[in-house]
Formats: structure tokens, sequence, C-alpha cells
């Protein structure tokens, strides 16, 4: 097998953007979905049984089923299911993607944010019931910031797999590095060199983001 | 009788088939200080607890200024922003320093300006003798200065009544002093305090009276002279046996 690189030199750049499409991607899909996840993680804790109940049954449907049929589901079934004004909602492949993933790592982080609120010392909730401090408060104000503290590096590792899992968007055509690396390879008939190159891509990422994980743990640790 | 902030009847509470306070009757005046104290397991804490609600009475009347506030259609949050509580293991906020801890309550849920609460917020740690403490963690603070720091927090929401549940028992000796100074210039100023207490000599010398709990019930109450002098009760004379 013969790697010649200097084949795709003329494309690298055009893989290298999808970078941007990738981390555009990943960031509002970790955004969205870490605030889906916290709505979810609250009701799984929530004395209210309904909430516990749909929170279980959403988180098991959303970890039980294959991603890439989520994303088909969603980017094909949402223009039938939603009309709007007559006509059937458009939906991009970006936005399909951001919504599924949302869906998706919303149920992962929801019982992340879980076990994190759940292992917060008991007295808190205890200290702020005893000065009366409403629901809503308590969790944002006191219980939330301790359990989101002990849960980042979990929370990263979430952010990785997403990122990784991204790729998986190609398939719908969002021009994401793979994407493009794909396309490069269907014009040029070879696949090792742009596969490879886009792998390192990826592989870039995800090492930037478990350095900063653990500058993050250090910094947290040092705070105690 | 009129000021009796606390009127307790009858109180009975179970978790589950466990029962762990049989019929308890007995009321709290206003600035009166009451200790409570027995064995292990006798039910002090669950006692101190149904008194704000963080647990609810399985039977029974506890009229708070006279509002029954086992009742569950009663304003909970109301109630325990006017009946303070201090742990025994303290229960700071951690993500919080010293001063936000003592004004985060007042400024969040009873709507006093920012100003006028860090205000109030370092007079009490004046008052508890860490002002210069106010913009450290609590993870910094000894024992002893985190339980000032939950009295002062305790205070910040001028409350009725504080309930002290073994406010002591996790402190090095050499701490425990700061501490009940501390609960004794409230006591004098008029507090009302219920206080869970293995500390006899601060019991009889602070409280006004003594309530003693065994196996759930409340099997003897006294004056802190009559107590510690001559206890009626069998189990009394037993536990005060050991403890002195
Ligand atoms: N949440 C709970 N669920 C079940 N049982 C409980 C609960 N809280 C307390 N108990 C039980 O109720 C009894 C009284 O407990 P409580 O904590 O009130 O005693 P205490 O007098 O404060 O004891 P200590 O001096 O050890 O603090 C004990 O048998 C205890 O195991
Ligand atoms: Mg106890």
């Amino acid at each position: 097998m013969n790697l010649d690189f200097s084949r795709i030199y003329g494309d690298i750049p055009y893989i290298t953007w999808g970078i941007l499409t990738t981390l555009q991607f990943t960031l509002l899909s970790v955004l969205f979905g870490f605030m889906w996840g916290t709505v979810l993680a609250l009701f799984k804790t929530s004395p209210f049984k309904p909430l516990n109940w749909f929170g279980q049954v959403y988180t098991s449907i959303f970890r039980g089923t294959p991603l890439l049929l989520q994303i088909g589901l969603v980017y094909f079934a949402t223009p039938q299911l939603l009309v709007f004004n007559g006509k059937p909602l458009d939906i991009t492949p970006l936005q399909a993607g951001v919504l599924t993933f949302t869906l998706n790592s919303g149920a992962y982080i929801s019982e992340t944010i879980r076990a994190g609120i759940q292992a917060v010392d008991k007295g808190q909730m205890e200290a702020a019931l005893s000065l009366g401090i409403p629901y809503r408060l308590r969790m944002v104000d006191v219980i939330l910031p301790q359990a989101v503290k002990n849960i980042l590096p979990a929370l990263v590792n979430e952010t990785t797999t997403l990122l990784l899992n991204s790729a998986q968007v190609s398939t719908i055509g969002v021009t994401d590095i793979l994407r493009r690396a794909s396309i490069v390879g269907a014009e040029k008939y070879i696949y090792f060199e742009p596969l490879l190159f886009a792998g390192l891509l990826y592989y870039l990422l995800a090492m930037s983001l478990a350095v900063g994980a653990s500058f993050l743990e250090r910094r947290l640790q040092a705070s105690g | 009788m009129v000021d009796a902030i606390f009127k307790i009847e009858n109180l009975c509470k179970s978790f589950g088939k466990l029962k762990v306070l049989h019929d308890i009757s007995t009321d709290i005046a206003k600035g009166e200080v009451v200790a409570v104290i027995g064995p292990s397991g006798s039910g002090k804490s669950t006692f101190l607890r149904c008194m704000n609600l963080l647990e609810v009475p399985t039977e029974g009347k506890i009229y708070f200024k006279g509002v029954n506030i086992a009742d569950p259609k009663s304003d909970i949050l109301k109630i325990r922003q006017t009946v303070g509580m201090v742990f025994q293991h303290f229960h700071l906020f951690p993500h919080m320093t010293v001063l936000e801890n003592v004004t985060y309550a007042p400024i969040k849920i009873k709507h006093v300006p920012e100003h006028t609460a860090t205000q109030a917020g370092l007079k009490l740690l004046e008052q508890v003798g860490l002002l210069e403490k106010q913009d450290v963690y609590p993870s910094k603070l000894s024992g002893g200065q985190k339980q000032r720091v939950a009295i002062a927090r305790s205070l910040a929401m001028e409350p009725e009544v504080i309930l002290f549940d073994e406010p002591t028992s996790a402190l090095d000796p050499e701490m425990v002093k700061e501490v009940l100074e501390v609960m004794k210039s409230l006591a004098t100023s008029g507090m009302t305090m219920a206080i869970v207490t293995h500390e006899m000599a601060f019991a009889r010398e602070v409280a006004h009276r003594i309530l003693f709990l065994d196996a759930g019930r409340l099997a003897e109450e006294a004056s802190p002279e009559e107590f510690f002098t001559h206890p009626q009760h069998a189990r009394a004379q037993q536990f005060l046996e050991k403890m002195l």
C-alpha cells in the first residue's frame, strides 16, 4: 500500500475548514444538550412522580436506540410531522443534527448530572431548606453549582464523545470534517489519505479537550 | 400561655413502622432557652427537626405563633424563614464566601437590598468574631469558625427561634468553648433557643428548662436546678450518672 499525501495537498484546506462546522455543531449540541440534560436531571430527582417517570422513560429510549437512526428520524420525519403555514417545515441537515444531538446527549448528560446532584451532601439541601429557600433557588444556587463542579470531568468526557459522534451527521449531508474528507475521496478515487487526515484532525480536537479537562481538574482540586 | 412561641401537642413521629416520637407535649416561651438531652437514638434530632418541618410529624400539632405548622396547608417556606437551624456538621455553602453565606438568604429571599444585607452581615460576623474572614471560603475555616459562621447565617434571617442540633459535637475540644460563648451571648440577648446538646455544664448554666427524652418519650421536664440535682425519672438518673 502506497500512501501519497501529495495527492491531497490541494484539498487539505478544504478538509481542515470542516473543523469549523464540526466545532460549531459540537458546541451547539453540548450547550443545548447540557440545558436539556439539566432539566431532565431535575425531573429525575423531583419528588413529583410523573416527572420522574418521564425522565426515566425518555432516557432509556434515547440510550436504547442507535444514534444514526435518531438522526435519520429527525431529519426525514420532521418535515412530514411539522407543517407550518400549510408547508412542511424545512429543516437543514445542521439543524436536524443539532436537534438530534441535543435530544440524545440530553439523555446521557442528565444521568451524569443526576448522579452529581445525588452526590451533593444531604446537609446542603437541609441547610437550604432550613433557611426557607424556595425550590428553584435551592437547586440553581445551592445544589447545581456543587453538582456540576463534581461532574465537570465527566462532562468533558461527554463532550469528547459528542465531538467524535458528530461525524455521524455527515450521513445527512452536513459538510463537517468527515463529509469533506469523503467528498475529496470520491472525487479523486483515493480514500486512505483524506480519511487519515480527517482522523488526525479529530484526534487533535479530542486531545485538546483532554488537556483542557486535566487542566480544569487540577484547578478545581486546588480550589478545594 | 400567650407568649408561647411553640406549643407542641401530642407530637408523634414514625419512620415507617418505627415509632420514634411518642405523644410529646410542651411549650416554648418567647425568650426561653430549652435544652433537649437524652441518650443517643432517643429522638432528640427528630423532635427538633419536626419544629421546622425537616421532618413531617405523623400525628399531633405544632403551633408556631398560633398557627399549626403540622397542617399540610401551612406555608413551610415562611415558617422556616423565621425558625433558624444550626447543624452538627455546619453545612455551610462551600461555593460561597463567608459573607455570601451570611447574606445570600436575606438578599435572595427577603429581598433586602444588597448594601443593607452586607452591612448587617458584617455586623453579625463581627458579633461572632469572624469579621476578618468575610472573604474566605468555608474550606479554609476551622470547625469552630464554621459553626460560628453558621450561627451568623442563621441570625441573618432575623429568626424568632433558633434550633441547635448538637452544635458542638463535631468540634475538637478546644473549639467547643468559642461556639458556646456565642450561644451564651445569644441566650443573654433574649433569643429563643432549643438546643440539643451533650454539654451538661452548658445546659445547666444557660438553659431555663431541660427536656429529657428517652426512647421517644418526654420522660422528664424540669428546671436545670431540679433536673441536675434531683432527677425524678430512673432513666434520667442513669443518664446523668454516665454523663457526669
Ligand atoms: N430518616 C430516618 N429514617 C428512619 N429512621 C430514622 C430516620 N431518622 C432517624 N431515625 C431513627 O429514629 C430514631 C431517633 O433518631 P434521632 O436522630 O432523632 O435520635 P437522637 O436522639 O438525635 O440521637 P443522637 O444522639 O445519636 O443524635 C433512631 O432510632 C434513628 O435510627
Ligand atoms: Mg441527633
